[in-house]
């Protein structure tokens, strides 16, 4: 208790140069966390994924799509549970800076395979029985203040045309992780267009999205798919959802490792700034580390003032700016809801903040720790007076 | 001077030289010196500035180390002692009193004459009451409570010296404890160190530039250039 009253009041004896120092961490904890939200942001798609779904593509790319006959196939391979097909329809609301995902899907399937979209019943009914019915996510019905029975329009970018959907459901996520900001409307409803405007287009697909009964099996069951289109006109790729959603990460992959580097130059940053304060507290109070020694205090006591002091200033900090990484995180994700649906300070963030608060009290301190503990007491005593 | 330990000595002192070394230059602070320290003695170390009184108040509270010879406390050499063994006892045997008080400014004088208890196996409460003896002592009863700034510099010497016998040491170590003070304050400084050695017996080993209060002193030794002059008893 006496010791942390020392450690504590030291800490205090420069308040200005200790507030600074504080707020330097805090600022930086706060970017810290901030940045690695964005990284996990970046990665929600993958982390919500499921280990029991595959998708299948177009070996080519993504850009070609599927004969939707492949459904009845896919379904008979062992291991199968259930499949479905979407379209991305890439659909503009208003203009296109009101962008959110938006895809054509078999409406019972689909929902079936996806049990992270929470809808309640009687909406799920009326969705599947109305071919212009759509679903939304709450996040996005609330953006656009949609309400069940609201008519939708979209323009269509891939599939011309102005689109009219009637809000059937508003469905909610199982957990935080599920992307409450996409948009699904019966595939049917595209496909007569199609069949009606450009026929060469019609009853394709653009991914199979298929439950399989044990994940263990994924492999084979992967390769059994893609066995039965080999040499086909439109030969397939099916990988896990989330080697899917990886792919697409992938694509943008060297600004998220910008964005991971940077938080670690914030972190070695403020290291180095820790570090100078601890420096200068240091040589201040060799004199008194001397008087220390001279009553019989050994080097593990001054020791332990010096990192205590160091870990009282970063943990400061760390729970300044730990605490304000939520009300900050929570706004950002606001006004970047387009970007990152979902945008959720991950428990591991904490856990490096306090990680590397740690780190920095304990780095920054080796230095003036060395000095303090290698003085000769006959030396710090005349720096006194 | 003598080359065994007198028996009413607590400190014995033979043969010590130190040499400090800058660069290729060695320069010899003290030389062969040697002479004991009675129980119960106040003894004045005077001389002019550079003798090396200092360095041998130093090596006397084991502070410093010796280049050659030894020295005895109460019979512990301790220049054998490691340097952990020496901060263990000097935390148990000598009592520090500086010119400019030392005093942890953060703490308050309560909590300044704690510091050393704290190094003891003395529960919170022997703590406490060896501290408001210590103040008692010093006549600080009623400021306790007080921190270093709040304090007079006769006030936090009167402090620095409640926590140099707060553990009872077997020798007290005085470096020009009156030479930042004023008059008055200087001569209840003195009042009060001679009231420690005569009442409580306290072995007191002062350094000091001024006269008067090396006239406090039982035994004054003179040091110049590094080697012993005279003693005045």
């Amino acid at each position: 208790m006496f010791i942390l009253k020392i450690l504590v009041r030291n800490a205090l004896r420069h308040r200005l140069r200790t507030l600074l120092t504080v707020l330097g961490i805090t600022i930086a904890l706060l970017s810290f966390g901030l940045l690695r939200t964005v990284v996990t942001a970046w990665y929600a798609g993958v982390n919500a994924s499921s280990a029991n779904r595959l998708v299948t593509r177009n070996a080519i790319s993504l850009v070609f799509s599927l004969p939707v006959s492949y459904t009845e196939r896919i379904k008979k391979v062992e291991g199968v549970k259930g499949v479905s097909y979407a379209n991305w329809f890439g659909g503009i609301y208003i203009s296109e800076k009101n962008f959110f995902p938006n895809f054509a899907i078999e409406p019972k399937s689909y929902l079936d395979l996806y049990p992270e979209f929470v809808l309640p019943e009687e909406q799920k009914l009326s969705f599947i029985t109305d071919r212009k019915g759509c679903v939304a996510g709450r996040r996005l019905a609330e953006r656009y203040g949609w309400k069940i029975g609201d008519t939708v329009s979209l323009k269509g970018t891939i599939y011309p045309g102005n689109w009219e959907f009637v809000v059937r459901g508003i469905y909610e996520g199982a957990d935080k992780s599920t992307d409450e900001g996409q948009f699904f409307f019966h595939w049917n409803y595209l496909n007569e267009t199609m069949r009606k405007t450009v026929p060469r287009r019609a009853d394709q697909a653009g991914v199979f999205i298929i439950s399989v009964k044990n994940p263990q099996l994924a492999a084979e069951t992967s390769m059994t798919v893609d066995a039965l289109f080999k040499n086909s006109l439109a030969e397939t790729l099916t990988e896990t959802e989330k080697a899917f959603q990886l792919s697409f990460v992938s694509m943008t992959e060297a600004i998220v490792i910008a964005i991971q580097i940077v938080s670690f130059v914030v972190i070695f940053i403020i290291m180095a700034v820790v570090a100078n304060t601890m420096a200068m507290t240091a040589r201040e109070r060799i004199g008194e580390y001397a008087i220390f020694k001279t009553m019989g205090f050994r080097s593990w006591h001054i020791a332990g003032m010096v990192f205590g002091e160091s870990l009282c200033i970063t943990m400061a900090g760390c729970i300044l700016g730990s605490a304000l990484t939520y009300p900050v995180a929570w706004k950002f994700g606001q006004v970047m809801e387009r970007f990152f649906p979902i945008f959720q300070v991950d428990k591991n963030t904490l856990y490096l903040n306090l990680l590397f608060s740690v780190l920095i009290g304990i780095v920054a301190a080796v230095f003036p720790t060395w000095r303090a503990v290698n003085i000769k007491i006959a030396d710090g005593l005349r720096r006194i007076g | 001077m003598t080359d065994s330990a007198n028996p009413q000595s607590i400190v014995a002192i033979r043969n010590v030289s130190k040499v400090y070394h800058r660069g290729n230059q060695s320069l010899v602070v003290l030389e062969n010196i040697s002479f004991d320290i009675a129980r119960g003695e106040f003894l004045a170390l005077m001389g002019p500035s550079g003798s090396g009184k200092s360095t041998l108040l130093n090596l006397i509270a084991g502070i410093d180390t010796v280049n050659g010879g030894t020295i005895s406390v109460d019979g512990v050499d301790i220049a054998t002692l490691s340097e952990s063994d020496l901060a263990r006892w000097r935390s148990a045997h000598v009592g520090f009193i500086f010119q400019f008080y030392n005093l942890i400014p953060v703490l308050t004088a309560f909590e300044n004459v704690e510091l050393p208890l704290l190094l003891t196996s003395l529960s919170r409460r022997e703590r406490r009451e060896h501290v408001e003896t210590a103040l008692s002592v010093v006549g600080l009863s009623d400021r306790m409570e007080h921190y270093p700034s709040q304090l007079s510099g006769g006030q936090q010497q009167r402090v620095a010296i409640a926590r140099a016998v707060v553990t009872d040491p077997t020798i007290l170590v005085a470096d020009e404890p009156t030479g930042d003070l004023d008059r008055v304050s200087a001569q209840e400084i003195l009042d009060l160190l001679d009231r420690l050695n005569a009442d409580f017996g306290k072995t007191i080993i002062m350094v000091t530039h001024d006269p008067r209060a090396a006239g406090k002193a039982h035994v004054i030794r003179n040091l110049d250039k590094g080697e012993l002059q005279d003693v005045h008893t």
